[in-house]
């Protein structure tokens, strides 16, 4: 006998389908190519930043791993690519993304068995640590890292052989970076509705009850582990792609803790808050940087300060709760 | 042996020098329905724990079906059919019933690691899930999210999500803890309408829910058997109503 089926389970059996609003990015992504010719730049600075965040969004927003060294991961990424070129001479675009992503989500997979015992302040000291650990290996092994100074001048060759591809070709790299972040999204969208995406949340949700269940705990928090780093490999390979050097700065704590603010600021375990976070913080960072050349950082400080107070789920989690409030009257 | 469910051997545990439990031999068989009492500090939680392997035992030996699970893992004795409920609910509160149903029986069906196909499309995994929704009275919650469920309807959840796992012995640990009288009925039904061949352990305070509901009933006091008998044999027993029961019995 089959029960019939309860309306919960009519919303849950379409509940992963497309919406026509998450046609949005895409679209505005697309119109800022024809809107913006002279940002295209910043544009794909903006799109690897949402990649970073979207990877970040698999292990904090949704599996509740909070760790503070996913800049490890976008740095092992963009060091792959980049030493590839200079020693090897391998610099096809596309193969340089695949070796980032096998790269990066190698020490997601190793660090993460590791790390993954702990949890709390342990582990994030410990992705702290992976982070520093890197830098310093980055900074020592200077025959083929480049050490301080990095890897400068790399140039790739045409995109499948087809599309030229440079520092200058600010067009190119544009579309390419948001044809990569396209097809990285899918992943990530997949993987969200699944039954292994609804586990991740089961472990973020209540970790003595997942455990209970007979789930085996540390495997998946593992494997979002190191799916997550590979994706942040990419956005790594990408970066290094369009901007033609790599350097230390690719490990800092700086783009550790920022993608982190971005996150938060667009609201996690959203899939959007990515799009929403780096948008907004990039865009305003970028704009009073150049209206208050010395206070600029005053103005992001505040946003965050009332983000914090009264939007604790970001921009996206405060637009939701306006809506609902307005569907409620 | 084999007629016993579940079984322990001379069960320890200490943490330090404080003695939780004190070389426990207990037997469950097919269809039981037992209840575990005990003053509170007793070591029934702990006896719980070291059954369902979130905690290891100092000495001694957990059988299941005749097998030695004393070191498995917790996810492994799960497998092996053991399924729990806490004390104070232990739910995904952001997520709604169906969906908490939903996760227990996909991990149970091997399913909870799939990276394709959406949940909300393993109609295997969402009928079953419906199945016991709809035995657990919990239809009409179906689409709500537990944090918004009365205390009552999400005891009735953590029932769910342990029946999820098609157990084969299911260990209730207080599940009529602070739920207000007027909705105890629905917990008292829930726990009467259990399916037949699974072996119940059920933990509790509320004395009336005990002899309503067990066959059999322990007594553990200080880490250690004190008695154990037919509800008649406890409730008359001098020494239990001495330690435990105190008054409760009269009238």
């Amino acid at each position: 006998m089959t029960a019939s089926p309860l309306p919960a389970a009519r919303d849950l059996a379409v509940r992963h389908r497309l919406q026509w609003w998450e046609a949005l990015p895409w679209v505005a992504g697309v119109a800022a190519y024809f809107l913006f010719p002279n940002y295209l730049a910043f544009g794909t600075q903006v799109l690897v930043t949402i990649l970073l965040a979207l990877s970040l969004d698999l292990v904090l927003g949704y599996a509740g791993i909070v760790t503070l060294g996913h800049a490890a991961f976008f740095g092992a990424g963009a060091y792959t690519v980049g030493m590839l070129g200079m020693h090897l001479g391998w610099t096809d675009p596309v193969a340089g993304l695949a070796a980032a992503a096998l790269v990066a989500g190698l020490i997601g997979l190793v660090s993460g068995w590791v790390l993954l015992r702990t949890h709390g302040l342990t582990l994030l000291m410990l992705t702290l640590c992976t982070r520093a650990l890197l830098v310093q290996a980055a900074n020592m092994f200077s025959g083929f890292t480049g050490g301080f100074d990095g890897i400068p001048g790399l140039s790739f060759k045409p995109i499948l052989g087809l599309f030229r591809f440079d520092v200058l070709y600010f067009r190119t790299q544009y579309l390419y970076a948001l044809v990569v972040l396209f097809v990285c999204f899918a992943v990530v969208r997949v993987l969200v509705y699944s039954p292994f995406g609804r586990s991740l949340t089961g472990i973020r949700e209540n970790l003595l009850r997942m455990h209970a269940v007979g789930a085996p705990v540390r495997a998946r928090q593992v494997q979002v582990y190191a799916i997550s780093a590979a994706l942040a490999g990419i956005a790594g390979a990408v970066f290094v792609q369009a901007t033609g050097y790599v350097n230390l700065a690719v490990l800092g704590l700086e783009r550790s803790a920022g993608v982190l603010i971005i996150l938060i600021l667009g609201g996690y375990g959203r899939l959007y808050g990515a799009f929403v976070g780096a948008i907004v913080y990039m865009v305003l960072e970028h704009t009073l940087s150049k209206a208050y050349p010395t206070a600029w950082q005053l103005g992001l400080g505040l946003m965050l300060v009332l983000v914090a107070l009264y939007a604790r789920n970001g921009i996206l989690g405060l637009g939701e709760a306006l809506r609902r409030r307005w569907s409620a009257r | 042996m084999s007629a016993l469910l579940l079984e322990t051997q001379g069960l320890c545990k200490s943490f330090g020098a404080l003695e939780v439990a004190r070389s426990i031999d207990f037997r469950l068989e097919p269809g039981a329905r037992h209840a575990l009492i005990g003053p509170n500090g007793a070591g029934k939680t702990t006896f719980v724990n070291l059954l369902t392997g979130v905690l290891r035992p100092s000495s001694g030996r957990v059988l299941l079906g005749g097998e030695d699970v004393t070191h498995f893992a917790q996810a492994k004795r799960v497998k092996r059919g053991i399924a729990r409920t806490f004390q104070i609910n232990q739910l995904f509160r952001g997520l709604t019933v169906l969906e908490n149903v939903c996760i227990a029986v996909a991990e149970r069906l091997g399913a909870g690691g799939g990276m394709l196909r959406p949940a909300g499309r393993r109609t295997e995994v969402v009928e079953e899930a419906t199945r016991l929704i709809g035995m657990l009275r919990l239809a009409e919650d179906a689409g709500r999210r537990v944090g918004e469920l009365p205390y009552g309807r999400q005891r009735l959840v953590e029932i769910a999500i342990a029946l999820g796992l098609d157990p084969r012995v299911l260990l209730l640990d207080e599940p009529a803890a602070g739920i207000p009288s007027a909705e105890s009925h629905i917990l008292l039904e829930a726990i009467a309408g259990l399916p037949k061949d699974i072996a119940v352990l059920i933990v509790e305070h509320d004395m009336d829910l005990v002899f309503r509901f067990a066959q059999r009933i322990t007594v553990l006091v200080g880490g250690a058997v004190f008695a154990e008998g037919t509800p008649a044999e406890i409730a008359a027993n001098p020494e239990v109503r001495a330690v435990y029961l105190g008054t409760a019995l009269d009238g």
